[in-house]
């Protein structure tokens, strides 16, 4: 079996799952910038994290031979503050040269707030303005409808924006259509408790098909798996697909999607 | 797969989680004091359970969320609960 993890927040991660993922037969990881649990003080914090995500952990994957990449952004639970938001959007442009990132991510929404929407603005504007692709975090549980919908239309109002170089993660059952009827890509998250099983993940490739859709684990300091997609993949088996089926969805799509990006290669 | 294929696969599975879901009720109603608003939202969950489409899974979830189109003035925190609780 082979596989990308398109979803990894590696930081919070040992070395030990590095050497899981990579026995599991990971080809690459990809770490967009998220919360860490708690709120940093100020700019520095941030600029402290994209010299980790860009510097340090491409080279602590390096030692296990996985190729690392990442996104960066301020994260839409810490958008609520627009005067640190500003300040961190001030400071992404310097690191979007890097060898390693591949955009703008995961922006989104979280509680659905009317900052949070402005600095999701903001963050899609600075996108387009530096030619870049961008991952989107959907919100959490009864905030997830909403915020999907309203990141869409956000997305959609921007005439610069092209829906296929755009992917929203996150998707369930009651998000996953409204997403690719509007030509974005998809992500399905595997989580132990909330987001989605790998039964009812399988259950939304087999009903909504899965050409413009990724796996992911977006494994973090929370309960989460980073082998969710290996271990899907088994669960596919066991439902009968395909080998051929399986690598097209956890190997051959998140390459598909995120060679838009020439800087994403394998080793 | 067939439907007997689905059965042998997952029946154990689902079987296990009705009776945890049966127990949790059973839990709530053995103890004291009010529920807050997130009991009435599963008890109306539930009632997904009875459609006769294979769109449950999304029924579900679309009952326990907001259901309203506007962004909101402020956060009321960072989390989220699970169900949708009309404060206004
Ligand atoms: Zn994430």
């Amino acid at each position: 079996m082979r596989y990308i993890e398109p979803h990894g927040h590696m930081v919070s991660r040992t070395t030990d799952d590095y050497e899981a993922m990579l026995t599991a037969g990971c080809a690459a990881v990809c770490e967009p910038a998220f919360w860490a649990g708690y709120d940093r003080s100020g700019v520095q914090g941030f600029y402290d994290y994209f010299c980790q995500l860009t510097d340090y952990e491409p080279k602590r994957a390096a030692k296990f031979g996985l190729p690392h990449f990442t996104w960066l952004c301020i994260n839409p639970k810490e958008s609520e503050d627009t005067a640190l938001a500003a300040d961190v959007l001030g400071i992404v442009p310097e690191f979007l040269e890097r060898p390693n990132v591949l955009g703008i991510g995961e922006i989104g929404l979280n509680k659905n707030t009317r900052n949070e929407m402005k600095v999701l603005e903001q963050h899609i504007d600075l996108a387009m303005r530096h030619g870049q692709m961008i991952l989107v975090h959907t919100p959490h549980l009864e905030d997830k409808l909403k915020g999907t919908r309203l990141i869409v239309d956000l997305l959609k109002a921007d005439a610069r924006v092209q829906p296929g170089r755009v992917i929203i993660d996150h998707v369930e059952e009651h998000t996953i259509q409204h997403v690719l009827d509007a030509g974005f890509w998809a992500g399905i998250t595997l989580y132990p408790e909330s987001k989605t099983t790998p039964p009812r993940a399988i259950d939304m490739f087999e009903v909504y098909g899965g050409q413009s859709v990724w796996l992911n684990s977006a494994c973090d300091w929370g309960r989460s798996d980073p082998l969710a997609v290996p271990k899907t993949a088994l669960e596919m088996r066991r439902r009968g697909h395909s080998d051929a089926t399986i690598d097209a969805l956890i190997y051959g799509n998140p390459i598909r999607f995120l060679s838009q990006n020439p800087r994403f290669h394998l080793r | 797969m067939t439907r007997q294929q689905i059965l042998d696969l997952y029946f154990m599975d689902a079987r296990s989680k009705l009776i945890d879901l049966a127990a949790f009720l059973d839990r709530v109603d053995r103890a004291e004091g009010e529920a807050d608003f997130r009991l009435a939202a599963f008890r109306a969950a539930l009632q997904e359970l009875h459609g006769g489409e294979p769109q449950r899974a999304k029924a579900v979830l679309l009952s326990l969320s907001d259901p309203t189109t506007e962004p909101i003035a402020a956060a009321p925190g960072k989390g989220a609960i699970g169900a949708w609780h009309q404060t206004h």
